[in-house]
């Protein structure tokens, strides 16, 4: 199993350019009571730890980190899990680099 | 949004599209390309080394104006466990020639120039627009698309799809599925900044000679996957990639797989005192010549990565976009100058085309690659890396064991943890795969 490394992806993220389309999340979970295992899978797969748990034990999305790789939509999109859109055009993640 | 009606629309403007829209605009068709970023290769992410050979056969000056950064004169590979390597080092003076055959390049500068060399032939670019969606007629004949802009719906004759490895249109028209999580691996990537003198000496490089690293071993923790270090003039990209589906077996996170990457005692020290500027992420479509869809219907065409059309083993992408972009292109025009419609039947064209090419031939050779180390990656990712570096070791190390017994220790080290079926199976494979 994983041994926990001190990351901090927040750290990682911050260094990125973002722009964020306020209130038009362009991923969705799908309501549930008890998460899947491909949407489980998520809260350690996502490169952006984008995906977490609730007090409630249910996945919670918050997208603001997102870097559009697509993982989750290929685990999540298939299973119902999600759903998975594009940000609006110039929205997102914008990589000066690459 | 735009009125006109359009001989063809390019979706994407990443390696593909922008061959794409090039060709199809330097034949004097009407071209539309839609970008979904900012500007093209705000969204894009790669190593990254760029072909020469399949960049010359659209832009033959190109080294006179792309933002390249180093001719590759070196290439190494390291196979590591958790505190060595064991290399292959290749470098020769050769490849310091007039018309270097590799570069490193960093892409979203590179798009920006390829975009601007689009823009310049003659094709309308236009960025910030996301396409939602492909417009079908009742046929099922794609004639124009659906974009996130007021009253954003244009048409053409053909569409080319070059949407990239995520791309949404084509699977939601149920053209072509979406890619299965063992057909896409999930790399990460940091750019460490260093000044230019530091990364020369650590790398041995002088001027704008370039050296790219790429690493497989206990890095990827007993998954299908790879690192890569390669040097540009002003930093190091640096990352590494496993296959989505043993992410979600593993339970690793791939921010912990890339820390851990850059800890290793054989990468700290060439990466130590930089500063990252970037973090990404990216699928790269590794399922090969078995995972490639149609990749052409009534009014469209698809390429590059949206394809599959990536070759894994040698990890060679963008020249493969390019060249399938170009191929798609000259293809449509030729159904053009014909006057003929752009029905599937006449698309086949671009799939005749292709064959012919080093595309599909590359990627039939390897066809059966993709499974084999997917289903042995334990062996090849983990127990192979761990033993050639105990056998590395004790053959270096002088401690007064006959060398007779040195070698017995060896053997025997590998056959415990492999058997001689295994062994001589894993050998067999392999060669038969790569034949
Ligand atoms: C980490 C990494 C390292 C790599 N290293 C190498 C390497 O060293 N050498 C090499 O040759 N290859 C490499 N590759 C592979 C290479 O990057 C790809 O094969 C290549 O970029 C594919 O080009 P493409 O045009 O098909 O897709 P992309 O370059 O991904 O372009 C797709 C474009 O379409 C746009 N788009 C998608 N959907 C829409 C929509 N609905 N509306 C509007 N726009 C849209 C995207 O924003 C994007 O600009 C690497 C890949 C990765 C991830
Ligand atoms: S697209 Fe990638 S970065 Fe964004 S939420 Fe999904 S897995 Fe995370």
């Amino acid at each position: 199993m994983t041994t926990e490394l001190s990351v901090r992806v927040e750290d990682k993220l911050f260094q990125n350019r973002y722009l964020v389309d306020a209130g038009r999340a362009h991923i969705k979970v799908r309501p549930h009571d008890v998460p899947t295992p491909a949407l489980r899978s998520l809260l350690t797969a996502c490169p952006a730890r984008c995906y977490e748990l609730n007090d409630k034990g249910q996945v919670e999305i918050s997208a603001d980190g997102c870097v559009e790789c697509g993982t989750c939509r290929i685990i999540g999109e298939p299973t119902g899990d999600i759903e998975w859109n594009y940000p609006r055009g110039g929205y997102g993640v914008l990589f000066k680099f690459g | 949004m735009i009125e006109e009606r359009f001989d063809a629309i390019v979706i994407g403007a990443g390696m593909a599209g922008n061959a794409a829209a090039l060709t199809l605009a330097q034949r004097g068709l009407k071209v539309l390309q839609l970008e979904r970023g900012e500007y093209s290769g705000s969204k894009n992410v790669q190593g990254a080394i760029l072909y020469s050979e399949m960049l010359e056969k659209l832009i033959p000056d190109f080294r006179d104006d792309a933002p390249l950064e180093r001719h590759l004169v070196e290439q190494r590979f390291w196979m590591m466990d958790d505190h060595s390597h064991v290399g292959l080092h290749y470098r020769s003076d050769d490849f310091n020639e007039e018309r270097p055959n590799r570069y490193t390049i960093i892409r979203a500068q590179f798009d920006k120039w390829f975009s601007k060399k689009v823009q310049e032939a003659g094709a309308l670019v236009v960025c910030e627009t996301t396409v939602t969606e492909l417009v079908q007629d009742a046929y099922g004949k794609v004639i124009g698309v659906r974009t996130d802009r007021p009253g954003g719906q244009v048409h053409a004759d053909v569409v080319v799809l070059a949407e990239g490895v995520t791309g949404l249109l084509g699977a939601r028209a149920h053209l072509r599925k979406i890619p299965q999580p063992d057909n896409v691996a999930l790399a990460v990537k940091e750019m460490h900044f260093l000044p230019r003198e530091t990364i020369e000496a650590r790398f041995n490089l002088k001027g704008d000679e370039g050296t790219v690293i790429e690493a497989v071993g206990t890095i990827s923790r007993g998954m299908t996957g790879m690192g890569f270090i390669y040097a540009n003039k002003e930093c190091v990209s640096l990352g590494i990639g496993c296959l989505v589906s043993d992410f979600q077996k593993s339970g690793e996170s791939p921010y912990q797989l890339i820390e851990r990457f850059k800890r290793h005692p054989s990468v700290a020290p060439l990466i130590e005192g930089s500063e990252v500027k970037e973090y990404s992420a990216h699928l790269i479509p590794e399922g090969g010549y078995k995972a490639i869809p149609q990749l052409f219907g009534d009014g469209w065409v698809v390429v590059g990565d949206a394809a599959q059309l990536n070759n894994a083993v040698h990890r060679e992408g963008s020249n493969l976009a390019m060249t399938s972009g170009r191929i798609a292109a000259e293809a449509i025009f030729q159904v053009k100058s014909r006057r003929d419609p752009m029905t599937k039947e006449n698309l086949s064209l671009y799939k005749t085309m292709l064959d012919q090419s080093f595309v599909m031939k590359d990627l039939k050779k390897y066809k059966d690659m993709p499974t084999l180390l997917h289903t042995q990656s334990q062996n090849f990712f983990l127990t192979y890396p761990q033993l050639v570096s105990k056998a590395m070791q004790n053959f270096v190390r002088v401690d007064g064991t006959p060398k007779v017994e040195k070698e017995k220790r060896t053997l025997k080290s590998f056959v415990s943890a492999r058997s001689w079926t295994g062994l001589f199976g894993d050998a067999f494979r392999f060669a038969r795969a790569w034949r």
